[in-house]
């Protein structure tokens, strides 16, 4: 054996290392001893104890989604590993690149029902991009090499390596592959030149053109192309809930977000338009309704993404790009400049019809003079952090209240779970983003029911200094749940009551935290103001907001209804 | 509509699972799979009939492809192709059946692969549908067992599904 032999838990420290790996998010146990006994022989990434692993995954997962970066997270076998399942989940659903690091029991126990055994890479295999077992050690530094590779390549997602412990105490040399290659797996990048010159004429030539942004926007780093090309285009743009920040919010083209929560202007436009452009979206159930409602309208559709399969999924195509977003929209700013097109004279009736839908004023609300207004905390908050916050929320009410009245000007900005719909994930959110970004303010959106599936986390918060703002919108309820039994099931609220809530403020304290509890409308933004003092600076701030337990989230597409069949909160 | 894909994947411990988990996790239709390396021992060769429609097939292409394991996929009914699937059938083989077994043998072009006293055991070579046809043709109540491979698949002439 050589000298320059080493064990395979450094092995696997020596890949993070040449994959530049910042921070590992992880907790220890049994199969992974001999990794984390490497990690504590090293000091060129900074491992963070959380104290549940779905939180290290969620960590990782907004390190990753608020940097561009591969987020990485290690859990140990067994219940590590099913622990990590809803993180691992999430960050599939919104396709967020992430490698996670399991430990297995060693190879000779593998299917004995070992203590601490289970089969990590069968349970994770439906919710990730791919995932390996690797049983030789001499395969640990091609395998890590491949998991990255696929993670951050083509539409990105979630690789998870499983790793014996045995592996990871035997010993060979160490070499990281310079390059990779895997035969199955080549990723279409370019675009189809003649369907791009296709689309942008149809673009040109539509009355009613429309573009309608996602989360690919985002993920492919393209807000500038994307951004360049809508305004010398000149068309009204809209934005899922996973691609807000892609274009400006503050730009008179854009109609705000769209879907079952989306304005009025942005569902009448996508309803109405004649030409429809998608960029790295894919027309989910929570996003067009019914399919059939949506297509009743006669449109034509051109749609980018790098994922050939979501292509034609839901709604059938007309002008299909398969392609990443940047080097698509990159060809289509090319072809424009060189276009000698009039400034689209020709749209103005297109945008007088808009205004119109613009004059109802959907997202308009009553403040009130006792019961704090959820909306009203977060303009607040969009105003006490002059809109440039990080902002991480859970799921429910107060996500669609945030994504409706705290306008992103910047992608990577708006941290949450969109796809999987995560309670939970609010808190490791704002921990990864807060690593990642040290100065940057960062508050975390929640309620009083999401923040209880991850409270422990503020016990990381203490350990790493996470001056974190919570912003706990708490209506005593788990609003969403209650506003469509509201709707739908007659005022039944079954089960939806969050009865022996904790008293926040004690609890942040106990934790080391500053504790605020807001009950008056008039304490909102003097509250606000305090937390984001240079006062509180370093402090993570729990601000327990007590709002109007009855509010709603409006306008609201019914679930299988048509766009242009929204409820408007005058409607009620 | 039945459609009959093939596909080239990475020889590797999980991959099988990766496909039919798919078609779970999607919901769509497996009438029959079957599997088994190439004669390069680092793929294997999988022939899938399913049905749906165009719609739903596409998407099932789709998804294959997508598969971080799979090689190359392919629609045998986007071409010509020739369809092989393998059933043993045991039969009742006693007087009241024997001459009629061996003639309904004979017709669909199989062989008596065992005899005993009382039973044959026949093997039968063609399309899903000839064997199903051979079922229906004899009498049920003569039927002892019957296993079948499921449809392999090759497109014709020069159509080759290949690394």
């Amino acid at each position: 054996m050589g000298s320059n032999y080493i064990s395979g838990a450094e092995i696997v420290i020596r890949c993070l290392h040449e994959e530049k790996v910042k921070f590992v998010f992880g907790y220890p146990g049994g199969a992974v001893l001999n990794i984390y006994d490497a990690v504590f022989q090293q000091n060129k990434f900074k491992h963070v104890l959380v104290r549940h692993e779905q939180a290290a995954v969620h960590a990782a997962d907004a390190y990753s989604r608020s940097t561009g970066k591969v987020g990485v997270a290690l859990v140990t076998s067994g219940p590590g590993a099913t622990n990590a399942v809803t993180g691992i989940a999430t960050a599939y659903m919104d396709s967020i690149p992430m490698v996670i690091i399991s430990g297995q029991v060693p190879t000779y126990a593998i299917g004995q029902d070992a203590f601490q055994e289970c089969d990590t890479v069968g349970i994770t295999r439906p919710c990730v991009k791919h995932n390996f077992l690797v049983k030789d050690i001499k395969d640990i530094a091609s395998t890590m090499k491949k998991a990255f590779y696929v993670a951050a390549s083509g539409r990105p997602g979630p690789v998870l390596v499983d790793i014996p412990k045995d592996i990871t105490a035997e010993k060979y040399e160490f070499s990281y592959p310079k390059t990779v290659h895997l035969r199955s797996y080549n990723p279409i990048i370019k675009g189809h030149s003649g369907q791009i010159k296709k689309a942008l004429l149809l673009l040109l030539d539509a009355k009613r053109p429309m573009v309608y942004s996602g989360g690919g926007v985002v993920l492919g780093d393209a807000s500038n192309q994307l951004t360049k090309f809508v305004r010398t285009l000149g068309s009204p743009i809209t934005s899922t809930l996973m691609g807000l920040g892609g274009f400006p919010a503050s730009d008179k083209q854009f109609l705000g977000m769209l879907g079952m929560h989306g304005t009025y202007e942005a569902n009448m436009a996508m309803q109405e338009c004649d030409v429809l452009l998608a960029v790295g979206a894919r027309f989910d159930d929570r996003v067009i309704g019914n399919p059939e409602h949506f297509l009743s309208k006669p449109k034509t559709i051109i749609h980018i993404d790098i994922d050939p399969s979501s292509i034609s999924k839901r709604v059938k195509i007309d002008v299909p790009i398969v392609g990443d977003v940047i080097s698509v929209l990159t060809e289509l700013n090319d072809l424009l400049s060189k276009e000698k097109i009039k400034q689209n004279a020709s749209l103005k009736p297109w945008f007088k019809e808009i205004d119109q839908w613009r004059s109802t004023n959907c997202l308009n609300f009553k403040n009130d003079k006792k019961l704090i207004k959820p909306q009203f905390v977060i303009q607040t908050l969009h105003k006490i952090t002059k809109g440039d916050a990080f902002i991480t929320s859970d799921v429910g009410q107060h996500q669609m209240w945030a994504a409706q009245y705290y306008p992103f000007d910047k992608p990577r900005r708006w941290i949450n779970s969109g796809g999987l719909g995560t309670m939970g994930v609010g808190l490791p959110y704002a921990m990864g983003t807060q690593l990642a970004h040290p100065d940057a303010k960062v508050a975390c959106v929640t309620g009083e029911a999401s923040i209880q599936m991850c409270i422990q986390e503020l016990s990381t918060c203490k350990q790493f200094h996470l001056p974190i703002k919570i912003i706990n919108l708490n209506n005593r309820y788990m609003g969403m749940v209650r506003q469509w039994q509201e709707f739908f099931y007659g005022n039944r609220y079954a089960e939806s009551y969050m009865e022996a809530l904790p008293d926040f403020v004690k609890l942040a304290e106990s934790y080391g935290h500053v504790g605020m509890k807001i009950e008056k409308p008039s304490d909102v933004e003097p509250a606000l103001k305090e937390a984001f003092s240079s006062k509180l600076k370093e402090r993570l701030v729990f601000m327990d907001f007590i709002t109007d337990q009855k509010e709603n989230v409006f306008p609201m597409v019914p679930n299988g209804k048509g766009l242009s069949e929204m409820i408007i909160a005058e409607d009620l | 509509m039945r459609h009959i894909i093939s596909l080239l994947m990475e020889n590797e411990s999980g991959a099988l699972s990766r496909v039919s988990g798919l078609f779970s996790a999607r919901g769509y239709n497996i009438e029959s799979l079957t599997v088994a390396p190439t004669e390069d021992p680092t793929l294997s060769r999988m022939t899938i009939v399913t049905s749906g429609s165009d719609e739903i097939i596409e998407q099932i292409i789709k998804q294959l492809n997508k598969l971080i394991d799979v090689v190359k996929v392919l629609d045998l009914n986007d071409g010509r192709f020739i369809e092989r699937e393998l059933m043993i059938v045991k039969v009742k083989a006693n007087a009241q059946y024997r001459d009629e077994m061996k003639r309904m043998c004979d017709i669909f072009r199989g062989r008596i692969i065992d005899v005993s006293d009382s039973s044959f055991t026949i093997e039968i070579t063609g399309s899903s549908s000839k064997l199903d046809a051979y079922i229906e043709s004899i009498d049920e109540a003569a039927i002892l067992e019957t296993v079948r491979t499921g449809a392999s698949g090759i497109g014709r002439g020069d159509r080759i599904l290949k690394v």
